[in-house]
């Protein structure tokens, strides 16, 4: 099952290569992995997205805790959260293209971000799913470059993951 | 308190941390990049420098240090080759949990990056096998870093940390002052185990028809051999150490059913397929335990305490984990065994205690003591009773080291010093040196075999530098013993490049290093030459025991078999 795991760590030179690193030597998942500082400069927060068993959910939680510059791990799977994305994408837009893809940005409440005579560049948010859903919805042919943040998530409600 | 205001340089402030953190030894090897840090230690005489010959040798013997007197190991080498080449001892004592802190040079700060001479990533290559790394960026954090390395080390799952010191940083200059005290926010080991957890663990292990302890080498190294013991002896119940976990629980008492595992004792390992309570103590449930783990402790319920939460449910499914320090939690375990109204069966205990007699009858250690050529296991018999089970033994890894584990009979924690985890061939001398150099007065063996003892041989030399009268027994039979074991048994008895063509002259060896060295190819002088050797209580001596070519490790669980399908030896077959 597929889990998001946000985590606080500190902000040092090499933190993000420790969580990488076990990700690989342990042959964990890994589907995305965002991190930037946090408002308190030494803190950065962490979102990454990965799957497996319960068990192994269990034990990629265990081990990012044992990482000494890990100072917090939550699996916001637990309870209610929001995830979102940002993606970047660049499509060609000349011709009946050009008015059709204005139109899907809309119904996907994207934005134009960057126009030239040939290209959009678009801007949008939302769930994986949803970026996922507005690629197909594009004549693939129209695609010419797709950047995407990765999840970022945060849990509903008054609670608040702090040191 | 005015000798905090004092200004030192890095590399003064990197030995004054080591004297305040009351190191008395370092094992290293000088080099380009920590020859500032080289020349404070000439200064002065507190820390005292150990000079191995390879940078391997001095992380084993750091390793070994640390293992039999419970305090953190000390390495310092150079940037470079030096880092690389201790790549394995560190590994090494981080299967093991060893308590061990790294220093190593590198190129100064503002060469980092640029493929500079002796330059190599030190911290990005050891990050998967410590326990945590720094790079000292600037020589204000010099001293706090050296306080947290001692810090993390030492604590909670103890492990090697790894400490960069860049060349320049070791030059600059500002005020020492060694923290006296140190919280991190992202770093605080559990102690005790949960009060609510302990009282359902003791109901479980007391409504028990067919208990079963099992130990590790947490007990070792979270000191609680007393505490597991009166526990033990309070319960009545079989007990059984893994190979790391050795000397935790008195192998001469009558409650312990010998070690575990691939190749522990027969009653050891139908004791824990048949439990129906198993109570895991400081042991990690490792495929040399368990065995294919489909077929694992089928009937058992299982209780698990550890400090490393990340050791719970990794391999084996848990019904009561117990998160803390063993020492702690098997304390508070007594204390609630006492007060738990619960009573235990006693009769189902006696019929649990019948069969394993009856496991025990099987005499699974036996071997032939009639033949002239020598029997590895009568070696390690009677060393174990010259030395009347008093003696530190360290080993290398293969046919000898399984032997070791099997034959002599560990009544005390720490005494048995071997590279369980990671396996290191080379591990033993070295680590005996470091064994011998902290306890001078003890009788300190290594048990090795020729071709694990040629892989770190240039520590002959540092012992005899430093004067250290270990006793090595090799047992040479010409081959990568377990290699050919292997071999034999999966192989077709192809003996693929296990054995050598060309092998030094241990006696001649031995003493070209100024050592003694001692042939012996009969069964019937292995007592004299072993007690000979041991009289020779300030000399090195180098036993070389020629023994049977083809004697295998038994009894033995193959892989992908169960605890249940031992085989005992190469006529008696399944059990």
């Amino acid at each position: 099952m597929r889990h998001i795991l946000s985590l606080l760590l500190e902000n040092e030179s090499g933190a993000l290569s420790r969580v990488a690193g076990l990700f690989s030597a342990r042959a964990f998942n890994i589907e995305s992995l965002t991190v930037a500082v946090t408002e308190d400069p030494t803190i950065s927060r962490m979102t990454i997205v990965t799957s497996g068993s319960d068990e192994i959910i269990e034990q990629i939680t265990k081990q990012l805790n044992k990482l000494v510059d890990v100072v917090k791990v939550v699996d916001l799977n637990e309870s209610n959260h929001i995830e979102r994305e940002l993606m970047l994408i660049k499509v060609s837009a000349e011709g009946d293209a050009r008015e059709e893809v204005k139109r899907l940005v809309d119904i996907f409440r994207g934005r134009i971000i960057d126009v030239t005579e040939k290209t959009y560049t678009i801007e949008m948010t939302g769930s994986g799913d949803k970026l996922d859903a507005f690629i197909e919805a594009l004549n693939t042919k129209l695609i010419r470059e797709v950047v995407r943040t990765g999840v970022s998530g945060i849990g509903r409600g008054d609670k608040a993951i702090t040191i | 308190m005015s000798k905090s205001k004092e200004i030192l340089r890095g590399a003064e402030i990197f030995v004054r941390a080591l004297k305040d953190e009351g190191v008395e030894y370092i094992f290293g090897y000088p080099g380009g990049a920590v020859l500032h840090i080289y020349d404070a230690l000439f200064k002065q005489e507190e820390v005292q420098h150990i000079l191995t010959r390879h940078e391997q040798g001095a992380a084993h013997a750091a390793d070994g240090y640390a293992r039999a007197t419970g305090k953190t190991g000390v390495v310092l080498v150079t940037s470079g080759p030096g880092a690389t080449n201790i790549v394995t001892g560190i590994a090494t004592a981080h299967m093991d949990s060893i308590p061990m802190v790294v220093f190593t040079g590198q190129v100064a700060t503002h060469m980092i990056g640029n493929d500079t001479f002796q330059e190599v990533d030190a911290v990005g290559i050891t990050r998967p096998c410590v326990k945590h790394n720094f790079l000292v960026n600037d020589v204000s954090e010099l001293a706090a870093t050296v306080k947290k390395a001692f810090h993390i080390a030492h604590s909670g799952r103890p492990g090697p940390v790894l400490v960069d010191l860049p060349k320049d940083i070791t030059a600059e200059s500002c005020v020492y002052e060694y923290p006296s005290s140190l919280d991190m926010r992202s770093y605080k080991p559990a102690i005790k185990g949960h009060p609510r957890q302990i009282k359902k663990a003791v109901d479980m292990i007391l409504s028990a028809r067919k208990p079963m302890l099992y130990s590790g080498g947490g007990v070792v190294l979270g000191e609680a051999s007393e505490e597991l013991t009166a526990f033990t002896r309070k319960l009545g119940y079989p007990i059984t150490n893994t190979l790391m976990g050795l000397g935790a629980y008195p192998a001469t008492d009558r409650q312990f059913i010998g070690m575990l595992g691939m190749h522990g004792t027969y009653e050891a390992n139908m004791a824990m397929h048949h439990c129906d309570v198993l109570v895991a103590i400081g042991a990690r449930f490792d495929d040399r335990v368990t065995g294919e783990l489909e077929k694992f402790c089928p009937y058992a319920k299982i209780v698990h305490i550890d400090v490393d939460p990340s050791s719970i449910a990794k391999n084996v499914a848990v019904d009561i984990p117990i998160v803390g320090d063993v020492k702690h939690v098997l304390a508070d375990m007594i204390k609630a065994l006492k007060e738990n109204k619960n009573r235990i069966d006693k009769a189902a205990l006696k019929d649990w205690w019948q069969q394993i007699k009856e496991w025990q009858d099987t005499d699974c250690l036996r071997f032939d003591r009639k033949t002239e050529v020598i029997k590895p296991q009568y070696v390690v018999e009677k060393l174990y009773e010259l030395t009347k089970g008093d003696a530190y033994v360290t080993s290398d890894v293969g046919q000898h080291q399984m032997w070791a584990a099997q034959f002599y009979k560990f009544d005390k924690p720490r005494r048995w010093i071997n590279s369980g985890g990671l396996g290191t061939m080379g591990f033993g001398l070295p680590a005996a040196f470091g064994v011998q150099l902290a306890l001078p007065d003890e009788t300190v063996c290594c048990i090795t075999g020729e071709a694990s003892l040629v892989m770190c041989i240039q520590e002959l030399s540092t012992c005899l530098q430093y004067g250290t009268p270990v006793k090595i027994i090799n047992l040479n039979n010409g081959y990568m013993g377990m290699v050919r074991q292997w071999q034999e048994f999966f192989y077709d008895s192809r003996y693929s490049h296990s054995y050598f063509e060309a092998l030094p002259d241990f006696v001649k060896l031995a003493e070209s290093f100024g050592h003694v060295g001692m042939r012996v190819e009969k069964t019937a002088d292995v007592e004299g030459a072993l007690k000979e050797a041991l009289a020779m209580k300030d000399r090195l001596v180098l036993m070389d025991f020629i023994t049977d070519k083809t004697e295998n490790v038994y009894p033995m669980i193959a892989a992908g078999k169960g605890q249940n399908e031992m085989h005992l030896t190469s006529e008696r077959e399944l059990a």
